[in-house]
C-alpha cells in the first residue's frame, strides 16, 4: 500500500503574519513545515509501524523551490521519497486550483490513501482534503483524530461537535488528521541527514501534465478584494469569589439576564 | 598535533540539526529544567529525548553507529541545550570528551568495544583529573596505579567526576610513575569499567566506590561526586592506546580532549548568556516604573546592549575555535580565549538579567534566579578563568618572545 502525505511550507508561527497590497499573506520571513502536516506524516508512520503493508509514504508539496527545505523535514519524519511541484505559474492559487494540482499529482502516484493536515498555519481554511477529495472522486474526511487499518478498510474517528463520530471507509480516501491524533516524534539525528539522501521528484506544471489555465491567478475563482480584522471580543466580566452564595447568585443572574437559564 | 577527526558537516544538515535541537529545548527542556533543578533530580525523560535524536553519538564516526557531525555542528547543539539548561550539555560533555579521547587515541579494540555503545548512549563516559587537592594544578595528583602481577592496582581519591554515578566508563588520570620529572611524564590514562548507578561497586569493579553526590549551588540534576579507589583492579589493557603507547603518556592525552572540553564549555557559556538576554529583552518590556517599560529608561537600553554584544562576541570567539579544530588546526589559544569570554558572558549576562528583574529576579519563581546559580560553575570548570589567562599569556609570550 502506498501512502502520500501531503505537506505545505508555511510562515513560522513566531513570524506576525501580514498582507500585502496584492492581497497575499507575505512569506517573506522565516518559514517552518506546517505544524498540522506533522500529524499525518506521525500517522501515516503509525499506520506502518502497527503492522499495515505500507510499502512507501511519500510526501508532496506545491510551493516555491524554498519549500524544498520543508519537504526534506517531511522526509526526515518518515516519508520515503518525495515529490515537489513548483512553477511560477502556481502563484496566486486559492484553495480550489491548489486542490486540482495536487489531485492532479495525486492520480499520477496512485495510491490507496491520502493523508494531511487538517489546516495550514497561515491561510487556515480547513478544506484542502475536501477539495483533493472531489477532484479524486474519492470520499474525504476531516478532523480525524483516530485511524485504523484493516486490510483496505479504514476505521476513524473523527471530533463531532459533541464527543466523535467512528466512521468506515474503504480505501481509497482522502484523510485530514487532526492535531489531536497522535504527538509527532522528533526526527533523529540521523533521519535528517539521510533525508537528504531520498530521492525527490521536481516538476514543474508542464512535466506533471497540469491545466496552467486552472491554477494560479487565472484559474482561481476567489478574489480578496478588502481585509478587516474580526471584530474585537467584548471584556469578559470577572466575579470575585469571596462567598459561594452570593457567587452562584450572581452567577445566575447573568445567565438570566442573558435568558440562558 | 592537531588534527580534523570528521568530515565536515554541510551547512544545511547543520542548521536542519540545530533547528530541531532548538525545537527540542523549546518544548522539552525549558518547561521542565525549573522542576529538576528545584528537587535536584536526575532529568532522565530529558536524557532519554536526548538518546533518541542521537546526540549521544553526535560526533562519534559512523562506521562506529555514530553520526559523525564535526565540532563546529556539535558546539552549535551545545549552544541550543545550554540555553534551556546548562545541565543538559553537562550530562553529553563528558561522554563527548570520552569519545575524543578514543577516537584520537584508542586502540582499535579499545574503540570496537566502546564507541558503538556509547553512539547510543547505551554506555555514558565521565572524565577525572581533578582531585580533592588537586583542579588547576593537575601535575600534582596522587592517585596512583601499580603495576600487580599482570593487572594495576589501583588507589587513591578522585573529585568532582560529572556524570560519576550514572556512567559506565570513567577516563581517569592516575600516576604510574612516581618518580618522574616533570611528574606530568609519570601519568597514564586508564579507562575504567563500572556499574552504572551502582554506589558501591563488587565483582570484577571491586574497589571502585561513589560516594553520596556532592550538594551544589547550582547545575543540579546532573550528579558531581568523588570516586575512591580502594584496590581496584584492572588490565594494561585499559591503557588508554594501549600499554605500549599510553603508559606514562596520559597527561597529554587529556590536555588534548580538554582543548574540545573548553569548547564545551564555551558553547555553553554561549547558550545561558543568550537565555539571559532573551529574558531581559521580554521583561525588560513588560514590566513598568515610572509610567514607561523599563525598557524605555536608557540605561535599562544601556545593560541589554552590553547584554547582546557580550553574547555575540562569545559565540564568535567559540565557533571559531571549533572551526580551527575542524579544520586540523590547533585551537589550544582560542579554546583558552572562547572558554574564558564566553563563561565571563554567561557569568555577567545573567547578573544584568537578574539586575533587570529587580526583587523579582531573586524570587524562584522566576527562571533567572536559577541561571544565576548556575553560571558560576561555568567559570571554573574545565579551568578557571585565572588559569585560562595565564594560558594565553603564556601561549602568546612563547609566540612572540623577543
Ligand atoms: C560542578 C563541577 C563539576 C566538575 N566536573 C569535573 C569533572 O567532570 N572532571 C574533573 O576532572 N574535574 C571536574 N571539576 C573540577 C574542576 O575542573 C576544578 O574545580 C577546577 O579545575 C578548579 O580546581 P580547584 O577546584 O581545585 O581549584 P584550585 O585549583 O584550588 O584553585 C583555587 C583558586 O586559585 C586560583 N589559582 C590556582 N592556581 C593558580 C595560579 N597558578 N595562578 C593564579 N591563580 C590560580 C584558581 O583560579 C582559583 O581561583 C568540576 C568542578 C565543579 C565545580
Amino acid at each position: 500500500m502506498k501512502i502520500l502525505v501531503l505537506v505545505k511550507e508555511v510562515p513560522d508561527a513566531a513570524v506576525e503574519k501580514t498582507i500585502g497590497a496584492d492581497g497575499r499573506i507575505d512569506r517573506s520571513g522565516e518559514k517552518t513545515l506546517n505544524p498540522s502536516d506533522t500529524n499525518a506524516l506521525e500517522a501515516a508512520v503509525q499506520l506502518k509501524e502497527a503492522g499495515a503493508d505500507v510499502s512507501e509514504i511519500v510526501a508532496v508539496t506545491v510551493g516555491p523551490d524554498s519549500a524544498s527545505r520543508s519537504l526534506q523535514g517531511a522526509v526526515s519524519r518518515g516519508a520515503d521519497r518525495s515529490i515537489h511541484l513548483s512553477d511560477a505559474g502556481l502563484a496566486g492559487s486559492d484553495v480550489v486550483a491548489t486542490g486540482y494540482a495536487l489531485a492532479e499529482l495525486v492520480k499520477r502516484e496512485n495510491p490507496e490513501l491520502v493523508l494531511l493536515g487538517q489546516q495550514s498555519d497561515d491561510a487556515g481554511c480547513y478544506a484542502v482534503g475536501s477539495v483533493v477529495g472531489q477532484f479524486l472522486g474519492q470520499p474525504a474526511l476531516s478532523q480525524v483524530s483516530k485511524l485504523e487499518l484493516s486490510g483496505t478498510t479504514l476505521t476513524l474517528e473523527r471530533q463531532a461537535e459533541y464527543g466523535y463520530d467512528t466512521l468506515e471507509v474503504t480505501l481509497p480516501a482522502v484523510i485530514s488528521v487532526s492535531d489531536s491524533a497522535n504527538e509527532p516524534r522528533y526526527p533523529s539525528l540521523k533521519a535528517i541527514m539521510g533525508a537528504k539522501k531520498k530521492p525527490v521528484e521536481k516538476l514543474d506544471l508542464a512535466g506533471a501534465g497540469i491545466d496552467a489555465g486552472k491554477v494560479g491567478t487565472a484559474g482561481s475563482g476567489v478574489e480578496c478584494k478588502d481585509f478587516q480584522a474580526p471584530a474585537a471580543k467584548a471584556a469578559g466580566t470577572i466575579i470575585t469569589d469571596e462567598d459561594t452564595a452570593a457567587t452562584v447568585e450572581q452567577i445566575v443572574a447573568w445567565l438570566d439576564s442573558r435568558k440562558l437559564v | 598535533m592537531a588534527v580534523a577527526l570528521s568530515e565536515r558537516t554541510d551547512k544545511e544538515t547543520q542548521e536542519q540539526i540545530v533547528e530541531l535541537v532548538r525545537q527540542f529545548t523549546d518544548e522539552q527542556i525549558l518547561p521542565n529544567a525549573e522542576k529538576y533543578d528545584h528537587a535536584d533530580e536526575y532529568p532522565q525523560d530529558i536524557v532519554d529525548g536526548l538518546k533518541e535524536l542521537g546526540i549521544f553519538g553526535a560526533t562519534i564516526p559512523e562506521e562506529y553507529g555514530g553520526l559523525g557531525l564535526d565540532l563546529s555542528t556539535y558546539t552549535r547543539i551545545v549552544v541550543e541545550l545550554a540555553r534551556g539548561w546548562i545541565s543538559i550539555p553537562g550530562v553529553v560533555n563528558t561522554h563527548f570528551i570520552g569519545a575524543y579521547l578514543l577516537m584520537r587515541f584508542g586502540t582499535e579494540e579499545q574503540k570496537q568495544k566502546y564507541l558503538p555503545r556509547m553512539a547510543t548512549g547505551e554506555i555514558t563516559a565521565a572524565f577525572s583529573l581533578s582531585e580533592p587537592h588537586a583542579g588547576s594544578d593537575v601535575q600534582a595528583i596522587k592517585t596512583t596505579a601499580k603495576k600487580v602481577g599482570d593487572d594495576y592496582e589501583l588507589n587513591g581519591a578522585k573529585m568532582w567526576l560529572t556524570n560519576g554515578l550514572t556512567s559506565g566508563l570513567v577516563f581517569t588520570l592516575v600516576v604510574t610513575d612516581t618518580e618522574a620529572r616533570p611528574r606530568y611524564k609519570g601519568m597514564t590514562c586508564f579507562i575504567l569499567e563500572k556499574e552504572p548507578g551502582v554506589s558501591e561497586n563488587t565483582g570484577q569493579y571491586a574497589g571502585l566506590t561513589i560516594p553520596p553526590k556532592i550538594k551544589k549551588m547550582g547545575y543540579k540534576g546532573v550528579e558531581s561526586t568523588e570516586m575512591v579507589l580502594d584496590g581496584y583492579k584492572t588490565s594494561g589493557e585499559q591503557i588508554l592506546g594501549g600499554e605500549e603507547v599510553g603508559l606514562n603518556g596520559g597527561f597529554k592525552q587529556m590536555m588534548d580532549a580538554l582543548e574540545v572540553g573548553r569548547v564545551n564549555v564555551a558553547a555553553r557559556g554561549v547558550g545561558l548568556a543568550q537565555r539571559a538576554l532573551e529574558l531581559a529583552l521580554r521583561y525588560s518590556q513588560e514590566r513598568e516604573t515610572f509610567g514607561k517599560p523599563i525598557a524605555e529608561h536608557q540605561m535599562v537600553q544601556g545593560h541589554i546592549a552590553d547584554m547582546a554584544a557580550r553574547l555575540e562576541g562569545a559565540r564568535l570567539l567559540t565557533y571559531q575555535a571549533a572551526e580551527l579544530k575542524d579544520e586540523g588546526k590547533s585551537s589550544n589559544l582560542e579554546a583558552a580565549m572562547a572558554k574564558m569570554v564566553a563563561s565571563e558572558a554567561g557569568h555577567a549576562n545573567t547578573e544584568a538579567c537578574l539586575r533587570l528583574h529587580g526583587g523579582y529576579g531573586y524570587s524562584k519563581e522566576y527562571e533567572v534566579e536559577r541561571l544565576y546559580r548556575d553560571a558560576p560553575l561555568l567559570l571554573i570548570g574545565e579551568g578557571t578563568s585565572d588559569i585560562q589567562r595565564l594560558n594565553i599569556s603564556k601561549q602568546l609570550l612563547k609566540k612572540y618572545k623577543i
